[in-house]
């Protein structure tokens, strides 16, 4: 008990004191999540509202790939990603494996699915809502895609956020592609699973403190977000 | 500017359109919309009121039959208002400013139109307002104004006063009224007979998917040659049992 005390003292002080290392991984960590979320938003959303709206063969089956693409392994994701960026693998000559690319390439593919199937939902029942009066407007689907990605903005910030919780809560994948490189590809999810196998519980516990103090700032950040814009009205 | 060519009349020929299970909910539509008279279409619940609007309007196709306009450029030239209105989660401005974007309407026209029917339907200080903040009448009134900011030649509209009191009710009539001055055909449906003198020039009365009577407004309501129309003035109930015609208040059977 007294171990777990003392390091919980070393953790606090390790955060308060901005220790040098522990902010170079956080920054890491927010840099290579942040990237993925951005590009799977700007893969998913579309893909999303296509599959929402758009009718084409085999859109079905779409629909069912995005949704079991939701659960994906992290670790077999991590280990495509590693057969494909590896000097055998067909992206082996780019040199990409064991660098921060390589982290966010992993956690793109394991981000976008849950971006796009979450979309989907939100668009379809907006697009149930929406229909008459946009076809009545004049307004296509394909042109009904960009109405109905702005007026559902606040439904898909969570669609984001629960992207944005896959990526910083992976480990699997980017241990596996990034190599967990001290001062490289160390991420907070990779330090805490090393520090903890090494019995340095200080350190490990900071990092858990501030991946759960990151994910409890970004939840509450879109909730008041989401707040103030239904008090104006705009939901 | 270019004058947009007449779109109307509007030709129903031989046109049905069945639902589920391949029942048929409108049944053997041969009617003309002229431009001019206010069209008010009146008959009970389940009557195909609003399916004939979708119809005309193009949200639906006919399953069998032809619908035509005059212009192959309808689309752009008409107008629909709901019964809810549906209105962007964006300000009032904004929601008008999209309906001209979709109609290709020049940005440095916009403004002026917006203005001008914004001014008409007393929402300007509203302007940049939520519209999902309005209260349910000026939502209707905001509907209104988008479909007028189009300048369309014919104006749908799905009971667009069925819940709104007197007062908003008001408010709506007399918007409608101010668009027909304005050269633009309405087509409404309504519950509201009152409502179906005050604004009706002619009148379509439909029974369960039928038309039973195309009347001008003044005979329809004095002498309507259909047995179940001169029930449905006289405010009696029109219902009917599976497998058998169509029945009446056996109070007012005298």
């Amino acid at each position: 008990m007294n171990d777990i005390v003392q390091a919980l003292q070393t953790a606090i002080t390790l955060i308060v004191s901005l220790d040098a290392n522990l902010a170079e991984i956080i920054g890491l960590s927010l840099f290579v999540s942040l990237t993925a979320v951005m590009i799977a938003v700007f893969i998913g959303l579309p893909l999303g509202a296509a599959v929402a709206l758009l009718r084409f063969p085999g859109r079905g089956a779409v629909q069912v790939t995005l949704n079991a693409l939701m659960g994906l392994p992290p670790v077999v994701v991590g280990l495509v990603v590693y057969l494909a960026l590896s000097r055998a693998g067909p992206f082996g000559v780019f040199g990409l494996l064991y660098t921060p690319t390589a982290m966010i390439i992993a956690q793109v593919i394991l981000v976008t699915p849950i971006i796009a199937a979450l979309t989907r939902q939100v668009i379809e029942d907006l697009w149930g809502e929406y229909e008459e009066q946009l076809t009545s407007l004049g307004a296509s689907r394909v042109r009904a895609m960009p109405t109905l990605i702005v007026d559902g903005r606040f439904s898909l910030l969570t669609a984001v956020l629960a992207g944005f919780g896959r990526a910083t809560a992976e480990v699997g994948a980017v241990m596996m592609v990034g190599g967990n490189i001290d001062h490289v590809t160390r991420v907070m999810t990779t330090a805490i699973a090393l520090e903890v196998s090494k019995g340095d519980l200080a350190l490990a516990l900071a990092l858990g403190i501030i991946l759960l103090a990151i994910s409890i700032t970004v939840g509450a950040t879109a909730q008041a977000f989401k707040d103030r814009q239904e008090s104006r009205g705009q939901r | 500017m270019n004058m947009p060519s007449p779109i109307l009349p509007l030709k129903f020929d031989s046109v049905w359109f069945y639902g589920h299970d391949d029942i048929p909910l409108i049944k053997d539509f041969n009617i003309e919309l002229n431009a001019g008279p206010r069209t008010i279409i009146v008959g009970p619940n389940g009557a195909g009121k609003s399916l004939l609007l979708r119809l005309c309007h193009g949200l639906l196709p006919p399953t069998k039959g032809q619908i035509t306009w005059t212009s192959t450029t309808a689309q752009h030239a008409q107008a629909m208002v709901f019964q809810r209105p549906v209105l962007l989660r964006r300000s009032v401005y904004a929601n008008i400013d999209y309906a001209l974007s979709l109609h290709h309407v020049e940005k440095s026209q916009r403004g002026a139109r917006i203005e001008d029917v914004l001014n008409k339907t007393g929402l300007s200080r509203h302007a940049n307002a939520p519209a999902r903040m309005l209260s349910f009448g000026e939502q209707q009134r905001l509907a209104i104004a988008r479909a007028w900011a189009l300048r369309p030649q014919i104006l749908f509209l799905d009971e667009p006063t069925a819940s709104l009191d007197p007062s908003a009710t008001h408010q709506i009539e007399q918007l409608i009224q101010a668009m027909h001055d304005q050269g633009t055909k309405i087509v409404m449906t309504t519950h509201d007979l009152g409502q179906a003198r005050r604004l009706g020039d002619e009148v379509l009365f439909l029974h369960r998917g039928r038309l039973l009577e195309q009347a001008p407004a003044e005979h329809f309501f004095t002498r309507p040659t259909n047995d179940l129309a001169q029930a449905f003035v006289t405010g009696e109930l029109l219902w009917w049992k599976r497998g058998e015609g169509p029945r009446r208040d056996p109070k007012h059977n005298r």
